[in-house]
């Protein structure tokens, strides 16, 4: 026995006979309080059926826990295939939520929906950038059946060719190491079919421009090597620009946390666009691509940058929506994505 | 085919959702109401044009030619003001009360005529003595006669049941008897676009860029597969909707 057994025990069981002096009453110990389990039933949103009734769960867990004891029971539902929303025509909680703070009582009905299989984000990332790379060189080196069989395995006599090439590739390198070594992805997954529709909007858009691009009759820009140049010079600026944004925004945030910062310039000169927009990555990535358009003076490729700008400019406009509506002393300064314009 | 035509709430076809929107103001709906007396007039003008040379010539062969003018007058003024009617009301204030119940559908309705009324019609001269110009023509103009005036009795608050039962049945027959007329005519278009190279862009060229019309024509029939079961079964949803109740089939309004 320990020192502190044997004092415990002199004091309660040493010499019971022996009327204890006069002391006032210790104050009896406050009870722990009582914690008031939940009980949480989880219904099909469509059929109304019951699905699962858990009870004792506790007041201090989220809905990413009330997910994972879902997925022991249906394990084909995995937490990341789960909605669970309050009412059916509610939107969906998030995984952070806490059951105790939710507007429910002691017993809460979540109604449950598949979203159906998912992916992760870098994934996604991935097919997305390997597929234009892959497919760009595949016109490059003009595989059979892409243009007449005279011109089979033959090379552009054009030296924006060569460099045009060089350009997608670097681009869409660029973008997987970034993807794996740069981002940090706050939202974990996209169901399935997304991969579908993004990847073939990227690949249709690679595969049009290098068509054209790498065509046996492909034209020279008008004003020749020095249009090619100031594209080139566009590009690798807004490349350069782009990663050096894409570095600042990590180091924004350290890895796993999920407090929101605003983005302010840092030593980097190339960062020093944030002063005007909120989202410079895009502002960079649009520049890039006008940059490749004035260097190849191809069609598809000015529409590809047209439709990449709309895109862009709805995400900037969401992104610099929710800066303002997160931090009251956000920049007012700042645009989305073109300064002073949009 | 049949969307909501420009300018017309859910309100106005009694689809309004569970959370009622304010209807559209005076201004709105007197603009409204001309727009929509103005487009089923034109459509009338149309309708007659079409029985008139008919009944002069004996024959329905190459009626286009009597209804080619007001045909693109009416296209021209859907086009004119289905567009700035998205930007002024859609854009500029959307909570107007004034959205389109189905966005998507209407700009596609009004893209695919004036697609098929221009640069297939119009450009190649040769299909315009065909019997399935008259046959979409038709189709269109009786459709379009329906869905205006049922607009405006909608904006007017007084619909005849009749209108209402029309606007919600007659398109069971007459969208595939259009589509097949669009079909059929972009069809015809096809030897003459192929012989003379109309729109098309060849390489090289500075731009570089092709486009091959006719291959072009061929992807516009094949998106006729994909796109119109969309719109006919969307139709046949709202006619659950607006005539599936018994209570509706007893009720004149």
């Amino acid at each position: 026995m320990d020192i502190l057994a044997l004092e415990a025990k002199k004091t309660n069981g040493a010499e019971p006979e022996k009327k204890p002096t006069s002391r006032p009453k210790p104050k009896p110990q406050k009870k722990a309080k009582r914690i008031v389990y939940f009980e949480v039933e989880i219904v099909d949103l469509k059929t109304k059926e019951k699905l699962l009734l858990l009870d004792k769960v506790e007041p201090t867990s989220t809905v990413l826990d009330i997910k994972a004891l879902f997925h022991k029971s249906y394990p084909k539902w995995y937490p990341a295939r789960q909605a669970l929303c309050l009412d059916p025509k509610a939107k969906c909680l998030r995984d952070e939520e806490v059951l105790q703070t939710l507007p429910v009582g002691t017993t809460a009905s979540f109604y449950f929906s598949d979203l159906g299989p998912q992916l992760t984000w870098g994934t996604v990332f991935l097919a997305e950038c390997l597929g234009p790379l892959i497919l760009y060189l595949m016109f490059y080196f003009r595989l059979p059946f892409i243009y007449s069989p005279k011109y089979d395995f033959t090379s552009s006599k054009h030296w924006v060719v060569h460099l045009a090439c060089m350009c997608h590739s670097f681009h869409y390198i660029k973008r997987v190491l970034e993807t794996l070594f740069v981002h940090r992805i706050s939202h974990g997954t996209m169901p399935l079919r997304n991969i579908f529709k993004n990847c073939g909007y990227y690949w249709c858009s690679a595969a049009w421009m290098a068509y054209y691009i790498n065509h046996p009759l492909y034209t020279t820009p008008f004003y020749g090597q020095q249009q090619v140049n100031t594209g080139l010079y566009i590009f690798l600026f807004c490349q350069i620009g782009n990663f050096s944004i894409h570095v600042a925004l990590r180091n924004l945030k350290p890895p796993g946390s999920k407090v929101k910062k605003i983005p302010y310039p840092t030593k980097n000169p190339f960062t020093w666009i944030f002063w005007l927009v909120s989202c410079p990555n895009y502002t960079y990535e649009l520049g890039s691509w006008i940059g490749f358009t004035v260097m190849t003076q191809c069609v598809p490729v000015a529409f590809f940058t047209l439709v990449a700008f709309i895109q862009m400019t709805v995400w900037a406009k969401g992104k610099h929506r929710s800066y303002l509506k997160e931090f009251r002393d956000y920049p007012t300064l700042r645009s989305s994505i073109l300064p002073f314009i949009l | 085919m049949s969307a909501a035509a420009p300018g017309t709430s859910k309100a106005a076809h009694g689809e309004a959702g569970p959370k009622k929107k304010k209807g559209p103001g005076a201004l709105a709906t007197a603009y409204l109401v001309i727009y929509n007396v103005v487009m089923t007039a034109g459509w009338l003008v149309i309708a007659v044009g079409l029985v008139r040379a008919y009944l002069a010539r004996g024959s329905y062969h190459g009626l286009y030619y009597s209804i080619e003018k007001p045909l693109k007058f009416v296209l021209w003024a859907a086009e004119n003001s289905f567009f700035p009617y998205l930007t002024v009301f859609s854009v500029l204030s959307p909570n107007s009360g004034i959205v389109p119940s189905s966005v998507v559908l209407t700009g596609f309705q009004v893209m695919s005529r004036v697609f098929l009324t221009w640069a297939v019609t119009h450009s190649v001269r040769e299909v315009q003595s065909e019997d399935s110009v008259l046959l979409f023509v038709t189709a269109w103009t009786i459709t379009e006669i329906i869905r205006y005036s049922f607009y405006t009795f909608s904006l007017l608050n007084h619909l005849p049941y009749l209108i209402k039962w029309a606007r919600y049945t007659f398109f069971i027959v007459l969208y595939p008897m259009g589509v097949t007329g669009e079909l059929l005519t972009i069809y015809a278009a096809l030897p003459y676009v192929q012989k003379t190279g109309l729109y098309s862009v060849t390489l090289p060229n500075k731009y570089n860029f092709s486009f091959d019309y006719y291959t072009f024509l061929i992807l516009v029939m094949v998106s006729y597969i994909p796109l119109f079961p969309q719109l006919y079964f969307h139709m046949i949803r709202q006619r659950k909707k607006v005539l599936g109740h018994t209570e509706d089939y007893s009720k004149i309004e």
